[in-house]
């Protein structure tokens, strides 16, 4: 009896230890559903969400405090990822979320460009550079297209431009009933 | 008699070689126009180094390869640069690419070239030259030359791709069969890079005089000529890999992983031009069939347009409808006649609805697993195509779609006449756009990250820069009113000296103390 119950305690006593040993040792920094969360969304950065930025919008999805459906750039296919990976309902995008656009870059007209900085400081993946009082000009392979930099420029010099089709970007389309015909 | 291996699966589709292959292959006459894609091989694009309006020489380098994956382009001969813009490329999306356009003089007149005593050089410096040439493999993937053979490990086989399984197409044939000697001599290029235990040129047992020429160039050499039977797809590189030495290339990997570099005889013939005679990439041997009235094969310049060699070799056939660029079984349809051919271009054959019936509508997959017997990468196909229909890509993935070569092998068989490829094709580009979209947020991400630090760090630096000239204006204060006070104290102390001088005298003046006059200040009283 008394052998018993001194194993027990004794097995409970090491276990416990073992456990807040490994509570602490593999501590899990952050929460992973957020970076999960975050994985999926487009790092577009543009707050259309009306969460500066997508960090802050993927923490309040994992907090239950967004819905999934706030995110244009996305699209619906973003929407689909978030709902599966959440084990929710797909729902289509409110009233309130501005239309998906093509991708595309801000293009900055360096002739009209008065070199203020407002853009500068509104990027948020400092895809722009320049000084003051000097033209600036977009790293176009960094721009994500959020358009944070239209509405600072006071001289309205910077417009979106949709990325043409490239052979390098193209994609294999999906076999149709009617491409299957003309083969 | 080496032993021979099999890969799984293969077909044996119509051959259609005899077409083409019976003619000896001529040189061109100049073409009026040229028009030079700037990317023609796997990897970077190449930058020009010519402007509009230059006069070239043929030879004369138009573009320069940039990093390591690239190859540079060259003039085919002599002419003016009549434009450097966005022109229709032999792509399946029919979309433009940058390409330069030149306009022959008619002189056709070299600029300087001579050989190369590549023995002299060393290995780097000989796959430069390679790279400066623009040397790219021509069974069809184009893959740079000097980046196929920039490697440091022993090499135990050189394989050389002589198989040309793909019906229609006849070039590497004819080359093999007039050119023997020189293949050779490009032959001994690579093993002088490669430095191989064996040589192997595998040929199929249906190009007898292809045989018989490169076993008498080769009669006396380190090199061996292995007929293997004709079945497609042996010309792939893994599967000819596989019937000459009985290994298998790992999944994802590359030749080079089992000691082996494999590469076409055609290649080996542009490697001797450039370096036993200083002539780089500007031509090579297409094979015009199909549809046409002669079928031939010519040595055409490169950026030559598919009208003009269709009409070289008799102009077409009433009832000729597209373009195929390559075979039949993995090349690609193109409309447009204006297109020029470039260096991975080895067969133009013109279509017909009488050589190429147009198949019956598709029916559902009946899953009788023929396209599994036949996959010459043992990969389950109709899964693909499960996979690939459904969207669902980890799944193709996990199902080595990667692993698919696009033989054709599986549509050829398909009861059904499931455009099989064509899915695969969808998913791979699907995935692959998929990848570059995750690179493009990974990016972003880290750069809006390093956004915030910055902003925060800033703010920091300006808070600390704040605090710490509040610190200095509030120490100067301190020290300027602790300079103060000394000078008062000092000032006290001195009228306080004064004062007791003065009472002094004043003592010694009127010893009675009843004379003091204490009204002066206030310090009096404290110093008494």
């Amino acid at each position: 009896m008394l052998t018993a119950l001194l194993i027990m305690s004794l097995l409970a006593l090491f276990l416990g230890a073992v456990l807040g040993f490994a509570a602490i040792k593999f501590r899990v920094e952050g929460n992973p559903l957020v970076d999960k969360i975050d994985a999926i969304l487009p790092q577009t950065q543009c707050g259309q969400c009306s969460f500066p930025g997508c960090k802050p919008y993927a923490t309040a999805i994992a907090a239950g405090e967004a819905e999934i459906n706030r995110c244009p750039p996305g699209g619906e296919e973003g929407i689909r990822k978030l709902a599966e990976l959440l084990g929710k309902e797909f729902i289509p995008f409110g009233e309130d979320t501005a239309a998906t656009k093509p991708k595309s870059v801000a293009i900055i007209d360096e002739n009209t460009c008065i070199g203020c900085t407002l853009c500068i400081q509104a990027c948020p993946v400092d895809a722009i550079s320049g000084a003051a009082k000097q033209m600036h000009t977009i790293v176009a392979a960094e721009c994500t297209g959020c358009e944070l930099c239209i509405v600072p420029c006071p001289v309205d010099c910077i417009t979106m431009v949709v990325l043409p089709p490239s052979i390098h970007t193209w994609k294999s389309q999906y076999p149709t009933r009617a491409a299957e015909l003309t083969q | 008699m080496n032993t021979l291996y099999t890969f799984h699966g293969g077909i044996h589709p119509q051959e259609h070689k005899l077409e083409s292959s019976s003619l000896p292959s001529t040189r061109t006459p100049l073409p009026k126009r040229l028009v030079l894609p700037l990317q023609q091989h796997i990897g970077n694009i190449a930058t020009p180094v010519v402007q509009i309006g230059d006069k070239v020489l043929k030879g004369q380098l138009l573009a320069q390869a940039v990093g390591m994956m690239s190859a540079a382009i060259h003039a085919p001969t002599s002419g003016t640069i009549h434009a450097i813009d966005f022109q229709p490329v032999i792509h399946p999306s029919g979309l433009p690419e940058q390409c330069i356009t030149l306009l022959p003089d008619g002189d056709d007149r070299w600029a300087e070239h001579a050989a190369i005593d590549f023995r002299s050089l060393p290995k780097a410096a000989v796959l430069d030259k390679l790279r400066d040439g623009g040397i790219v493999g021509l069974g069809g993937a184009t893959f740079p030359a000097h980046a196929k053979l920039n490697f440091n490990q022993p090499i135990q086989t050189l394989v050389l791709n002589g198989v040309e399984c793909e019906p229609w197409i006849t070039t590497d044939d004819r080359l093999m069969r007039e050119r023997a000697a020189e293949i050779v001599q490009g032959i001994e290029i690579f093993q002088y890079l490669s430095n191989p235990t064996e040589t192997l040129i595998g040929i199929e047992d249906n190009k007898l005089e292809a045989i018989a020429a490169m076993q008498q160039a080769c009669a006396g050499k380190n090199i061996k000529v292995v007929v293997i039977p004709t079945l497609y797809p042996s010309g792939g590189e893994k599967q000819l890999i596989k019937i000459l030495t009985g290994k298998e290339v790992p999944s994802s990997g590359r030749p080079l992983n089992i000691g082996v570099v494999c590469s076409n005889v055609a290649t080996a013939y542009a490697a001797h031009r450039l370096l036993n005679h200083g002539e780089p990439m500007i031509s090579r041997i297409i094979t015009i069939t199909g549809s046409v009235k002669q079928p031939q094969n010519f040595e055409a310049l490169i950026g030559t347009s598919i009208a003009e060699l269709v009409e070289l070799a008799g102009g077409t056939l009433p009832g000729a409808t597209n373009y195929i660029i390559g075979g039949p079984m993995m090349g690609l349809e193109v409309a447009n006649a204006q297109l020029s051919v470039v260096k991975g271009t080895n067969c133009i054959i013109v279509k017909s609805n009488k050589l190429f019936p147009v198949s019956p509508p598709p029916l559902p997959c009946i899953r009788c697993t023929r396209c599994v017997e036949v996959c010459p990468a043992e990969l389950q196909p109709q899964d693909l195509y499960w996979f690939a229909k459904a969207k669902n890509l980890g799944k193709a993935q996990e199902f080595s779609l990667f692993d698919c070569i696009e033989c054709g092998a599986c549509s050829y068989v398909c009861p059904s006449n499931i455009p099989l490829v064509q899915y695969y094709r969808f998913a791979k580009s699907e995935i692959r756009a998929n990848e570059r979209d995750k690179d493009a947020a990974n990016l972003a991400r880290e750069r809006h990250e390093f956004h915030l630090l910055r902003i925060e760090r800033e703010k920091q630096e300006k808070a600390d820069k704040l605090a710490l000239r509040e610190k200095a204006a509030l120490a100067a204060k301190a020290a300027a009113a602790a300079t103060d006070n000394t000078a008062i104290d000092a000032q006290r102390a001195q009228i306080g000296e004064i004062d007791a001088q003065r009472a002094q005298v004043r003592e010694s003046a009127h010893p009675d103390p009843a004379h003091n006059h204490p009204k002066h200040n206030d310090s009096e009283h404290s110093k008494e």
